[in-house]
């Protein structure tokens, strides 16, 4: 179910087409999907408050409605380790297009998927999963469902991923949790048959799984016009 | 709906019978029913007259019997007052062969028919199709008798939205000696659409496949139709086609550009248990098999041939599908050797594939499918004839095809499709046991019971 805020989000992003990164995840924080601790602001003096608060190093994030792909700008710098990195970084992004504030979160670690879903022409919301990252269009390693999700689908997706003994823990790394990944993609199916009619695709990627948690590091959603 | 009169009608008129050109698709399909099929046929035109000495009704009105069935086969715009004709004349559906709606730009037209048809919940198929093939009833497809392959009748029911295509597989499927229960072309399905023949089908007695040839579904008929195809009880096989998208859209998210139309499709046919035929080399013998068998394997493939490179080539094609082929145990191994000839004992490999080698006769074939068959290890049997081998005899075909009967173990064959190996060939086929052309075709067949369920 859509609870007030969420419904607020989504209305309060149409005239920009998509979901700004700050909103998306606390729409998917009120759904009950983990997200890293984060803080968004147009402020340096904020920014570095919340940074000492959480401890370097940070990521930082350029927000702007301009920019969908922030890697494609440069919108996106990780292992901020200083204050003079994290200066250096908010004035670079205030630069970008659109500029809209930095978004400064905590740095997770594990192996990084893909959880997407799409609005389809023919067969309505489907929900797609597979190993994520910037590369996850040279790898295209996923699996594709029609949404919503039962049991038997999370459990055929994660068995029929090419990558799965990456999940399992490949020589010697441990695997990751799956009893999160399974509830993360159930509740992310959930979600994604609430809001069929206003989407028509989100990206959650990376979603970072490491042995005790999946985290959605990056969030993008598209809206219909 | 109720689809019935439209398969089965003991009463047909056919809208649009010219008095000046013989090959007029009306005409074709009026002689046709009327010379070779069961029902009763009466040519309608508006103005009138004599053809082949029977009178002509200028409207479907005049006709002084109940219509089961009206073929409109005449200018589309026309086609709007012929079926409001055929309402109040009681008719029990029709079939628009017309083109020009909208695949000519005339959607408006189209929309037209469909309200008129909702209204009063009478069903049509096209316009713009060959309609509806179900001997010994109808046959509205114009196309000549003579011209025409019939396939026997069988169990494969085909839909299609292409009628050229549809014709083409009917072909195919005599070629493969592979029956036919009724087949139809929707062309543009303004009304009657693939979800409503599934229905149909389901509840046909004479149907234990039903193959679909599609082109695409409009805004969520897809998901509407895949679910009803997941809970159907009888094989559903689909050949999609259109499986590149036209022109690069842009496209603003990983997701959206990696789940292409295609690529949704696909996916979600394997996830309902809704068999994909990729080409046109897999729809034929994927309907040749699960005509047979209806239900699923997961993969366990035991392998016997006469020929050691056959077993190797069978076992190359089962792993690049994911088919597993189980070693065999050594006291299974030890009981298969006490059973075949003491000759080949020594020269026989039995670990699976169980090569009988070039030495073996009909008896050896036999002792081997029966002990496979009833090992779990193994849930399907594939047996690679080779007619040339100088032990083995034409009844062999039949002799291995009661084993199945017998155990229920599904065994699909592979013997080289020549007129000389006919005999061996119907051994198996007449005992319901689908033959493969080649060795990649039977595992093929395998793959097909294998993508008959969920995944």
């Amino acid at each position: 179910m859509l609870t007030q805020e969420m419904k607020e989000i989504l209305s309060l992003s149409k005239e920009i087409g998509w979901v700004l990164e700050p909103q998306a995840k606390d729409l998917l924080f009120s759904a009950g999907i983990e997200v890293p601790r984060f803080f968004s602001t147009l402020q340096i003096e904020e920014a570095l408050q919340f940074a000492e608060r959480i401890g370097y190093p940070v990521v930082g994030k350029v927000v702007s409605p301009k920019v969908i792909h922030k890697s494609d700008k440069n919108g996106v710098e990780v292992g901020i380790d200083s204050e003079r990195k994290l200066k250096e970084t908010f004035h670079r992004f205030s630069k970008i297009e659109g500029f809209a504030g930095m978004l400064i979160e905590e740095v997770v670690s594990g192996l990084e998927l893909i959880l997407g879903a799409k609005n389809d022409y023919q067969f309505g919301p489907v929900i797609l999963f597979g190993m994520g990252g910037v590369w996850v269009e040279i790898y295209r390693d996923v699996v594709l469902k029609m949404a919503p999700l039962d049991q038997r689908d999370i459990d055929s997706m994660i068995r029929c991923l090419k990558a799965r003994p990456l999940l399992e823990g490949y020589r010697g790394a441990p695997p990751v949790n799956f009893e999160e990944l399974k509830k993360l993609l159930k509740t992310f199916s959930d979600l994604v048959m609430d809001v069929e009619n206003l989407i028509e695709s989100i990206d959650l990627n990376p979603v970072i799984c490491s042995p005790q948690k999946c985290v959605v590091a990056d969030a993008r959603i598209m809206l219909k016009p | 709906m109720n689809l019935d009169l439209l398969f089965k009608p003991r009463t047909l008129a056919v809208i649009g019978v010219s008095l000046t050109n013989e090959k007029h698709p009306a005409n074709v399909i009026y002689n046709k029913n009327n010379l070779r099929l069961q029902t009763k046929v009466f040519p309608v035109n508006d103005r009138g007259g004599i053809y082949q000495g029977e009178r002509i009704y200028a409207s479907v009105l005049d006709i002084p019997e109940k219509v089961d069935l009206a073929v409109i086969a005449t200018r589309a715009e026309i086609v709007p007052r012929l079926m409001a004709d055929c309402i109040e004349a009681g008719v029990g559906g029709a079939v628009v062969i017309s083109g020009g709606f909208a695949e000519a730009g005339k959607k408006e037209l189209e929309d037209r028919i469909v309200s008129i048809a909702k209204e009063v919940g009478f069903p049509f198929i096209g316009p713009n199709c060959l309609g509806v093939y179900s001997p010994p009833h109808v046959d509205t497809f114009f196309i000549p008798s003579e011209r025409i392959v019939r396939p026997e009748k069988g169990g494969v029911a085909l839909v299609s939205q292409s009628g050229g295509i549809l014709v083409d597989h009917m072909v195919k499927l005599a070629g493969e000696g592979v029956g036919l229960s009724m087949a139809v072309s929707i062309g543009n399905k303004a009304l009657i659409r693939e979800i409503d023949l599934l229905e149909y089908f389901s509840g046909d007695p004479e149907t234990k496949v039903i193959a679909f040839y599609i082109e695409g579904f409009g805004e969520r008929e897809g998901r509407e139709f895949i679910v009803k195809a997941g809970q159907c009880s009888k094989p559903v096989v689909v050949l999609k086609a259109g499986k590149t998208s036209m022109g690069g859209r842009a496209v603003s998210s990983h997701t959206a550009s990696m789940a292409g139309d295609y690529e949704v499709f696909s996916s979600v046919l394997a996830q309902y248990g809704v068999v994909e035929a990729k080409d046109e080399f897999e729809l034929i013998p994927f309907c040749e098999a699960l005509c047979c068998y209806q239900s699923f394997i997961e993969g366990k493939i035991g392998i016997i041939t006469g020929s050691g490179g056959h077993g190797a080539m069978a076992v190359d094609a089962c792993l690049s599908h994911g088919i597993s082929v189980p070693v065999l145990k050594e006291e299974d191994q030890i009981e298969i050797k006490g059973k075949i000839s003491p000759r080949i004992q020594a020269i026989a490999s039995l670990i699976n594939p169980i090569d009988l080698t070039g030495s073996a006769v009909d008896e050896d074939f036999v002792a081997a499918a029966n002990a496979l068959s009833r090992k779990e290890e193994v849930d399907c049997i594939l047996v690679l004839l080779l007619p040339y081998v100088p032990g083995i005899t034409s009844d062999l075909g039949a002799r291995l095809s009661q084993i199945h009967r017998q155990t229920g173990k599904p065994m699909i064959a592979y013997v080289p499709h020549v007129e000389k190996y006919l005999m061996f060939i119907e051994g198996f086929q007449l005992n319901r046991i689908p033959v493969a052309h080649s060795i990649e075709e039977a595992v093929h067949m395998a793959e097909a019971m294998r993508r008959n369920q969920p995944c």
